[in-house]
């Protein structure tokens, strides 16, 4: 499913949604568009979630807090490589893989 | 002062209906005109932490849920239909960006004004508070209080404070003035405006606070629960860590009315709860607050203690409650009381019990069992 679409240039990002998320989505995975502005300016981690939180409104503040840092106990996997940088270039990745770790009793 | 009108009157016979705010999800008990047969509905948001379930007096169908889970951000849930139907906030409470503080979780929900439709307040985890002027759909920082100068020094750091991390209460608004407030914070302690959050002040004469150096500070106290009686808006009351203390404005300094509660049980618990309609009846519900501070039942045998003098004397209620053997904890926002004559008493226990008295503390009898920890009870 493509959550938003563009007729610049756009890569397309599959994500893949845990379940405490997927009431915003409603499903496992989904695809969202990020704009490609410039070739020497690759879509991000950040610009990712900045997209899925345009078809999902509040998704990303339940996974990215207010000084934009990635909350404790979610992990991202970009391309199978984790990261918890927001400025983090895709490269040629073209899945996103959330993860929330159970916390707790 | 006099008492206010509408507090003067009680209210009609109407069913009522009890927000159970747990650790695990939001559930409701429902009762009969009488107040006899209850039956509970529920889990909503089943697997979230709701620290507060609030229902708006002004309409009395509307409803605001505070909630987050182990892994996710903390948001709030607003219903317009009495909790059929819910929507999450589009701009949940969060600190301003650049301001290297963070929302855990928002902890306390207040309604505006009656005068003020569509405003409530929240108060948060770290200490830091909200207003939302739209029914809850988007909060602004109060910048008064968020971004004061003298905020750190009020409250510490944000990983200080009690174990669940700091935390902003009491959020009371006057029923004559709209400008005029009152905060709790564990820790930080009580603070008034008279200007909508834009200047504050603290208020904590007379309050002890034993755990610090200065023991008579002016700031840096830990209230665990503040109340103002409805009837008369210029008393104040409060449950603090260190005793139980009241306030007759347009006095500033508390007086010490834990004193007078039996050595044994002692001045320490978390909640406190004032009698809609009569501002000398109070109670608490006391907690085990000696060596490591276990805060259950002292000798586990809980009861609450009802003052119908302001806190000059003290009487044991626990007909009907566990007598040996219930290690109890009772949270702050997990005692409240209806606006029936006579009044109702219901009690939240972190074991998951929910006991409830129609007769003021007379006698109770246990409403419902096997919930996830309570964090909070509100009449709706």
């Amino acid at each position: 499913m493509t959550a938003s679409a563009s007729r610049e240039a756009a890569t397309v990002v599959r994500v893949r949604i845990p379940s405490p998320l997927r009431s915003y989505t409603g499903a496992n995975e989904v695809a969202v568009a990020i704009p490609v502005l410039a070739p020497e300016l690759p879509p991000t981690i950040g610009g990712v979630l900045a997209a899925l939180d345009s078809a999902y409104p509040g998704i990303r503040f339940r996974i990215v807090d207010e000084q934009r840092k990635l909350r404790p106990h979610i992990k991202l996997f970009v391309g199978g490589r984790l990261t918890r940088n927001l400025a983090d270039p895709l490269d040629s990745a073209s899945e996103v893989m959330i993860v929330a770790a159970l916390s707790g009793g | 002062m006099a008492p206010t009108r509408a507090a003067a009157q009680s209210a009609p016979a109407r069913r009522i209906r009890v927000l159970v705010a747990t650790r695990k999800g939001l559930w409701m008990l429902n009762s009969d005109a009488a107040r006899n047969g209850w039956k509970i509905a529920g889990p909503q948001f089943l697997g979230h932490v709701v620290h507060h379930a609030v229902c708006d007096p002004r309409d009395r169908k509307s409803l605001l849920v505070a909630a987050r889970t182990g892994h996710l951000g903390p948001t709030v849930f607003r219903s317009t239909d009495s909790g059929r139907t819910w929507k999450e906030a589009t701009r949940p409470p969060a600190f301003a960006e650049g301001s290297g503080r963070v929302v855990d979780h928002t902890f306390w929900l207040t309604p505006g004004h009656a005068s003020e439709p569509g405003v409530w307040y929240a108060g948060t985890s770290p200490q830091g508070l909200f207003r939302s002027a739209d029914g809850g759909a988007t909060w602004d920082g109060v910048a008064g209080f968020n971004a004061n100068p003298q905020r750190k020094a009020w409250c510490g750091g944000d990983q200080d404070g009690t174990p669940d991390g700091p935390k902003m209460h009491s959020i009371l608004i006057d029923p004559r003035d709209p400008a005029h407030m009152y905060i709790g914070m564990s820790s930080g302690g009580v603070f008034e405006t008279g200007d909508a959050g834009a200047n504050w002040r603290p208020l904590n004469k007379g309050v002890r606070a034993d755990f610090l150096p200065e023991p008579t500070p002016e700031y840096g106290h830990d209230p665990h629960c503040v109340c103002y009686a409805e009837s008369l808006p210029d008393r104040l009351y409060q449950q603090n860590h260190c005793g139980i203390f009241r306030l007759d404005r347009p006095s500033e300094t508390w007086q010490d009315i834990g004193a007078a509660m039996p050595k044994s049980v002692g001045y320490v618990g978390f909640p406190i709860v004032v009698h809609p309609r009569d501002p000398d009846s109070i109670w608490v519900l006391p907690m085990d607050g000696t060596s490591v501070w276990p805060r259950t039942s002292p000798a586990g045998r809980p009861a609450l203690y009802r003052s119908r003098d302001g806190g000059q004397t003290w009487k044991r209620q626990d007909r009907g409650l566990p007598r040996a053997q219930a290690w109890w904890t009772v949270k702050r926002q997990a005692m409240t009381a209806d606006r029936r004559e006579p009044i109702g008493l219901y009690v939240g226990t972190t074991s998951g019990e929910v006991w409830a008295s129609r007769d003021e503390g007379r006698t109770f009898r246990c409403l419902a069992r096997h919930l996830p920890l309570i964090q909070a009870l509100e009449v709706a």
